[in-house]
């Protein structure tokens, strides 16, 4: 023990050092009866540190020792990580479960990886290679991925394999191979290693501009609002409007190697949701469970505050692991607001200046730095890697003009802004689509999406128009406008989540049935009066829903095609 | 082991500051004072001084008062002595009858593991379409009702707590007028469930810290329950109240405000206290229904907007009805595949023709001429209000879908209402001969 307690407030202890202290690095305070509680160093002033406690700190006393540590709050990475569920400083629940039932228990944390299950290694580098953090020593089969074992990546320099260990299975505690450094010491590697959360990690030959779509199968995001591999994207919205279900689809939906779910500061019973589910899910790609390729880092809102903060940082450090194998991982954040929220409460513990909305100053940079963890990266070997982020927001009062949103609206590649009006007129998802955004470039054409914003646009104006002049005001021209971008709303943005068909359209079928919907468009008609062309356009909207609700190629799906078929050939102006 | 202190060297707010070392934080004291004793309780540790809120306020209290420290956090009596008794919020008998002297457990237990939840699927059912139908409410859901004073929020409450069949019912009032306390005596009375009723009441009148003690103490009571196995149904009115208090001690305490005056934890401090619903894996069940007055009618007032990030939905109560707008049950999903086929079917068309119904009004209003669609939507919304949208309307969930047919027959063609084809097939109440695919395909000839 080498401080101890000076004052406790709320989450936030002061505590005396003798020795040395490290900011950000890790101490324990030990609490009376015996339990350590995990704390984080956030100011240092003269011999007093300030510590973020990241369980409650309930019984704590002044005097109480603390235990500092010189490391900073690591992830522990390797294999076995996959399918796992843990809190945000990455304890395993199940475990924690066995261990102390129906609640979670301050001070009671668990190994990362299971230290019993071996893996079944294979050498790939060879005695006298010349290696470097995150070369590739041997790989080990997890679940349905090859998992890259790795030269630690906070070792610095060259160094040489002195010796690998044979195929056969092992440990993550125990030896897989022997490197010397440059001064000739020998440093032994296990499959397990630590990195500290807050530090990006990037080991790779260079960033690249990330290009490739990421289909997400939400047909408002792939063709309108596209999300590219190692892209970042926001969903801000208010309470209720669809955030966390377009998440939870697009966890189990997108075309996507790795998914990592991190429920931040959220409820528990959604967590609960994908935990019982993922396992019965059959991804339809690999024909394994969905769990196999999903990782929850949960710290939902009842769980020390503290710990939020750090959760983010635990998920993407995972989701940088993986990215160092050549996969592409999609880290979705649900929500970011409370990630903020936490850093609020600390900053204001630490009475530090307030900014806006009493945020910290430094929220901005904060958010930025988040992001740009995002990436794709090109390894050592030639092969890519990337980490996408999506994070949603939770403005106060739905009011997009709040330093969350608006800090995270700069650094973003796509927008999709949820309204609260398409929520109520349950309008799902309720994407507005003439608000949102995205940089990127997706599966349709941008040509085309250009012609389909076009027309929302201007059925919008016809009704901010109609609102004032009425609908016997305005001419059947613009009315048509209208109803064909309804028409395109109703049945190619709405979307319905909880349909086995509609929840999910891969991207073929979707660049198909837009190209479709775009005829219907760019149909011309001659209509006699409103009600008739009203009419048409239910007609024509009844079958393309009947088309989403039915499988691809089904009877129904035929049968429903030809019909659409013939309105398009028919149903138009006569030449 | 007793400790006494005696150096108080501030008093501000409810706040006491005394210099006394060796303490725990969030540790109860006890502070004897002219007018009695009280308790109070650790919020603030610096070197010697302890910062303490005493529950019945700081009035009258003196620097030569005396401080005990209990050695333990807030605790509650638990089990089944505590049926049928009613308690204040600092948990003291308030029906004149003995103190309970069972077991005690301490409040704010920390969080369930979410491993030991299970996925709620038992609707409950309230005889209510618009929720019923529309918003199903479920086992072990954290639901609010978002109203403004004056509108019949108590009533529904207690409505809801009567049908919903628990096997213990906990009322937490906060903040409540005393009529109020009364009435929701003598429904329960009525409605024969006092003896498995247990309240914790603050009335206005009572000092404003016990009002922020009776979420905790009825949720560690209700959560000692589930764990026996029970299906526990806590209500809480008003939570506007309890959010108010946490404000002016945040003051007190000279936190930053973020919000109108509100701390910047009120996120945390609301999340904490309903995530106590739970749906435990192996044990029983917590639902949690409370009530959240919206100062102005203004949702986007940190309090109701702070509990609709935290709850699973949202009952509007409105003009005495549960509006179908911004009203939502996020577990309706869990439960309503597996009433009737076409419920879900109903639930979206319902209300996406209302909506085009308040559309068609709102032209109307505006002196606009209405289309003949336009008078079809005007006709829905009438049947609807008047069926299905009045409180006063108690049916069973089938006959109130039943009931949704039948007005959607009388006023538009079936394929208007965007119900895809076998759902009407199977359910349309009129013949479908002259209607539908065959106008469809008439039009097209
Ligand atoms: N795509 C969708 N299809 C059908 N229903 C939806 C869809 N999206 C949302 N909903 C409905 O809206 C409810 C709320 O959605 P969700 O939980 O995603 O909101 P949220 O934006 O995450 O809210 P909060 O900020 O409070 O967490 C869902 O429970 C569901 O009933
Ligand atoms: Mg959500």
């Amino acid at each position: 023990m080498n401080g101890q307690i000076v004052a406790v407030y709320g989450s936030l202890v002061t505590a005396e050092s003798q020795g040395r202290i490290v900011q950000n690095a890790i101490a324990f305070c030990e609490r009376s009866d015996g339990a350590r509680l995990l704390s984080e160093v956030v100011r240092v002033r003269g011999q007093r540190a300030d510590l973020q406690v990241f369980e409650e700190t309930r019984g704590l006393k002044v005097g109480d020792p603390v235990d500092f540590q010189e490391n900073m709050l690591p992830a522990v990475l390797g294999p076995g990580l996959l399918g796992q569920i843990y809190d945000g400083l990455q304890n395993p629940l199940p475990r924690l479960a066995e261990d102390a039932g129906f609640f979670l228990k301050p001070g009671m944390y668990i190994h990362a990886l299971e230290t019993d299950t071996r893996w079944d290694f294979t050498p790939t580098a060879t005695p006298g290679e010349k290696v470097q953090a995150g070369s590739t020593l041997g790989t080990v089969p997890e679940r349905i991925f090859t998992h890259r074992i790795m030269v630690p990546f906070r070792w610095q320099g060259e160094f040489t394999v002195e010796s690998v260990a044979d195929p056969g299975a092992y440990t993550v505690e125990q030896e897989i191979a022997v490197l010397k450094d440059a001064s000739g010491e020998a440093h032994p590697v296990t499959m397990q290693q630590e990195w500290p959360v807050k530090v990006a990690l990037n080991c790779s030959r260079r960033r690249l501009m990330p290009k490739d779509p990421l289909v997400s199968r939400v047909r408002i995001i792939d063709s309108m609002f596209p999300v590219v591999r190692g892209g970042t994207y926001c969903i801000p919205g208010p309470f209720g409007a669809g955030k966390t279900v377009l998440q939870q689809i697009t966890s189990r939906h997108a075309e996507i190697d790795i998914v990592i779910v991190a429920a931040c500061g959220e409820r528990a019973g959604e967590v609960v949701e994908t935990i019982r589910e993922f396992p019965e899910l059959i991804d339809p790609r690999t024909g394994k469970s969905l769990m196999e390729r999903t990782i929850i880092i949960c710290n939902t809102s009842a769980m020390p505050v503290a710990a939020r903060e750090a959760s983010v940082y635990t998920a993407a450090t995972l989701g940088e692991y993986y990215r160092q194998m050549g996969l592409d991982v999609l880290l979705l954040a649900d929500s970011t607001s409370r990630w903020a929220q936490a850093m609020r409460e600390l900053s204001g513990r630490l009475e530090e200046i307030p900014g806006e909305e009493a945020f910290p100053a430094y929220l901005e940079s904060r958010i930025a730095a988040f992001y740009e963890r995002a990436g794709q990266i090109e390894l050592a070997d030639g092969s890519v890697g990337s980490m996408t982020i999506g994070g949603t927001v939770s403005p106060a009062g739905g009011n997009f003009e709040e330093p969350v949103t608006q800090g995270t609206l700069k650094v973003v590649g796509a927008f999709h802004g949820l309204s609260r009006s398409r929520s109520d007129a349950r309008r799902y998802p309720a994407i507005d689509p003439l608000d949102s955004w995205s940089k990127y470039t997706g599966i349709i054409e941008p040509r085309k999406v250009e012609r389909i914003k076009d027309l929302l646009r201007r059925g919008n104006d016809v009704h901010q128009m109609m609102t004032v002049v009425g609908e016997e005001g305005t001419s059947i021209e613009d009315f048509v406008v209208a109803l064909k971008a309804d028409f395109f709303d109703n049945v190619f943005l709405q979307q319905d989540a909880f349909d086995e068909v509609d929840a999910a359209t891969p991207a073929e079928r979707q660049k198909f049935v837009f190209d479709k919907v775009l005829s219907v468009a760019d149909m011309e008609f001659d209509f006699e009066d409103k009600e008739q062309a009203r009419k048409t356009m239910v007609e024509i909207s009844d079958l393309f829903r009947n088309l989403n609700y039915a499988a691809t190629d089904s009877e129904e799906y035929k049968k429903t095609l030809s019909l659409i078929e013939e309105f398009i050939a028919t149903r138009g102006r006569k030449a | 082991m007793r400790k006494y202190f005696d150096e108080i060297i501030r008093i501000a707010g409810n706040v006491v500051t005394v210099k006394a070392p060796g303490i725990g934080y969030d540790e109860l004291a006890v502070i004897t004072t002219d007018r009695g004793s009280s308790l109070a309780q650790v919020i603030r540790l610096e070197e010697d001084r302890v910062s303490l809120q005493i529950f019945s306020g700081t009035q009258g209290v003196s620097t030569g008062d005396r401080l005990r420290f209990l050695g333990r956090p807030m605790q509650v009596a638990t089990g089944d002595d505590l049926l049928g008794r009613i308690f204040d919020g600092a948990g003291n008998p308030r029906d004149g009858r003995p103190e309970v002297k069972t077991e005690l457990v301490d409040t704010c237990s920390p969080a369930v593991n979410p491993i030991k939840r299970r996925r709620p699927d038992t609707m409950v059912p309230t005889g209510i379409p618009m929720i019923d139908v529309f918003n199903s409410l479920v086992e072990s859901q954290k639901l609010p009702i978002f109203s403004v004073a004056g509108e019949p929020y108590n009533e529904l409450l207690a409505r809801v707590g009567l049908q919903a069949d628990a096997d213990v019912i906990i009322l937490g009032g906060m903040g409540l007028r005393h009529d109020d306390y009364l009435k929701f005596r003598e429904t329960f009375e009525e409605g024969g469930v006092l003896g498995r009723t247990i309240m914790f009441i603050h009335t206005a009148a009572d000092p404003v810290v016990e009002c922020l003690l009776v979420p905790d103490l009825c949720l560690a009571v209700g959560e000692q329950f589930a764990l026996e196995g029970k299906r526990v149904l806590t209500l809480l009115t008003d939570m506007t109240a309890f959010s108010d208090a946490l404000k002016e001690i945040a003051i007190i305490m000279e936190q930053i405000p973020s919000n109108r005056g509100y701390p910047g934890d009120l996120y945390t401090q609301l999340a904490r206290r309903y995530e106590k619903a739970v749906d435990f894996d192996g044990a029983g069940s917590m639902t949690l229904l409370a009530c959240v007055t919206m100062p102005g009618d203004d949702v986007t007032h940190p309090v109701p907007d702070n509990t609709g990030y935290i709850t699973e939905g949202q009952f509007y109560l409105r003009n005495g009805r549960i509006e179908p707008f911004g009203s939502l049950s996020r577990l309706k999903q869990q439960v309503n595949g597996e009433t009737r086929d076409d419920h879900r079917a109903i639930m979206n068309a319902c209300i996406q023709l209302y909506a085009l119904c308040r559309e068609s009004r709102e032209k109307r209003d505006m002196g606009f001429e209405m289309s003949p669609w336009d008078e079809r939507l005007l006709k829905y919304g009438d049947h609807f209000e008047e069926k299905i949208m009045d409180l006063a309307v108690n049916i069973p969930l089938f006959e109130a879908l039943d009931r949704c047919w039948e007005i959607l027959a009388e006023c538009f063609e079936p394929a208007e209402i965007g119900i895809r084809h076998s759902i009407i097939e199977a359910h349309w109440p009129k013949p479908l001969a002259e209607s539908g695919a065959e106008e469809t395909a008439e039009a097209a000839a």
